[in-house]
Formats: C-alpha cells, sequence, structure tokens
C-alpha cells in the first residue's frame, strides 16, 4: 500500500515537476508577452495541480491534504483571473500581439508597407 | 522525490527571474512576478513535506491569497497611476 502511493506520488511529482520547468523554458524562450501567458499558464493549472495531487497522496487523507486541495481550487480560480487581467491591461495599453502573418495591414493603396 | 521536485522549482525561479530583468515592457514584469509567486507557493509545500512540517500549508495557502491579491493590485496600479481614488468626478470610488 504504500509503495503503491509512493509510486504514484512520484509520477504526479515528476509530471509536475517537468510542467513547471517546460513552463519556466516557454517563459524565457516565447516572443512577446501574450505567447509568455501561455507558457506561464502551464505552470499555474499542470505543474500546481499534479504535484499538490502527489503531495495530497503522500499525505494521505488528513488536515494537509483538505488545505492543498483548497490551495489547488483557489489557484484554478485565481490564475486565470489574473492571467485575463493582465492580457486585457497590457492590450488596453497599446501592446499589439505579435502575429505570424500582419493582419493589420491595410488592402492595397495605403499608405506605406509596414513589415 | 521532494528535492526533485524543489531542485526544478528552484530552477524554474531562476528563469523566472530572468525574465524579470530583461522583460521588456512592464507586463512582462508582472508576468514574471505572477509566476515567481505560484513557484515560491510550489517551493513552501515542497518545504513543509522536506522538513515534515505540516504548519507550512498555512503559510501556502496565505500565500496564494496574498500573491493574487499582489498582482491584481500591480496591474490597478500599473493601469490607473493609483490604487483607489475616484478616477474622474464622482465619489464613487473605482468600483
Amino acid at each position: 500500500m504504500s509503495l503503491i502511493a509512493d509510486i504514484f506520488s512520484w509520477i504526479f511529482i515528476l509530471l509536475g515537476s517537468a510542467f513547471v520547468l517546460i513552463g519556466a523554458i516557454g517563459l524565457i524562450r516565447f516572443p512577446d508577452v501574450y505567447s509568455r501567458m501561455h507558457a506561464a499558464g502551464i505552470t499555474d493549472t499542470l505543474g500546481i495541480g499534479l504535484m499538490f495531487l502527489g503531495m495530497i497522496v503522500q499525505s494521505g487523507l488528513t488536515l494537509v491534504s483538505l488545505k492543498l486541495v483548497l490551495i489547488i481550487m483557489f489557484m484554478f480560480f485565481a490564475s486565470p483571473t489574473a492571467t485575463h487581467a493582465l492580457a486585457q491591461a497590457a492590450l488596453g495599453s497599446g501592446l499589439k500581439p505579435q502575429l505570424a502573418e500582419d493582419r493589420t495591414a491595410k488592402p492595397k493603396d495605403e499608405e506605406g508597407d509596414e513589415p | 522525490m521532494f528535492i526533485a521536485a524543489g531542485a526544478a522549482v528552484i530552477i524554474a525561479m531562476a528563469i523566472a527571474i530572468v525574465r524579470l530583468i530583461l522583460g521588456p515592457t512592464v507586463y512582462d514584469r508582472i508576468l514574471a512576478v505572477n509566476v515567481f509567486g505560484s513557484k515560491a507557493l510550489l517551493l513552501i509545500a515542497v518545504l513543509g513535506f522536506l522538513t515534515d512540517r505540516p504548519e507550512f500549508m498555512d503559510i501556502a495557502l496565505v500565500y496564494a491569497l496574498i500573491s493574487f491579491v499582489a498582482t491584481i493590485a500591480l496591474m490597478k496600479f500599473f493601469k490607473f497611476a493609483h490604487l483607489g481614488q475616484p478616477h474622474s468626478g464622482d465619489n464613487l470610488g473605482d468600483l
């Protein structure tokens, strides 16, 4: 029983660590602030969710598990809220998302060519 | 197990600090602070399991709440340049 719990918490915690690292790599590699938000969301949902799930498996049915479940539920509500507010503040301040093709280009015979 | 998780979280925190230093806009820096806060939450929980002290979960819970409020307050500050006064005219506040 203890061995099974250990194996499951190993799997969950290592998967969570991998997602935390993936989110951090995306945070430093992506080109603009909106795609970096997308990378940071991985940490807040999958990283925290899987690592705390592993800790819940490790600690069994105790008060610690209840607190971990509360933290997971709070992060599932708070993290999208913060990300949405951040994206709206960035968009409102005039920061344009970086696109693969220029979708804001005017149809032809307008002034100039902005690459 | 928890040592590996703690190492991963600390590496991710270092990367978040790099983004915090060289982020071109202020929103990159707010995002880095937000990510750093959630990594610190994970690190507190991992430390609580490593040192076998269940009180750390309370600290992690309070840290999650405060980190969310701090992010929202930072964004409000950078958007309106103040934190709570009515923006224009009436005294209803910034609801």
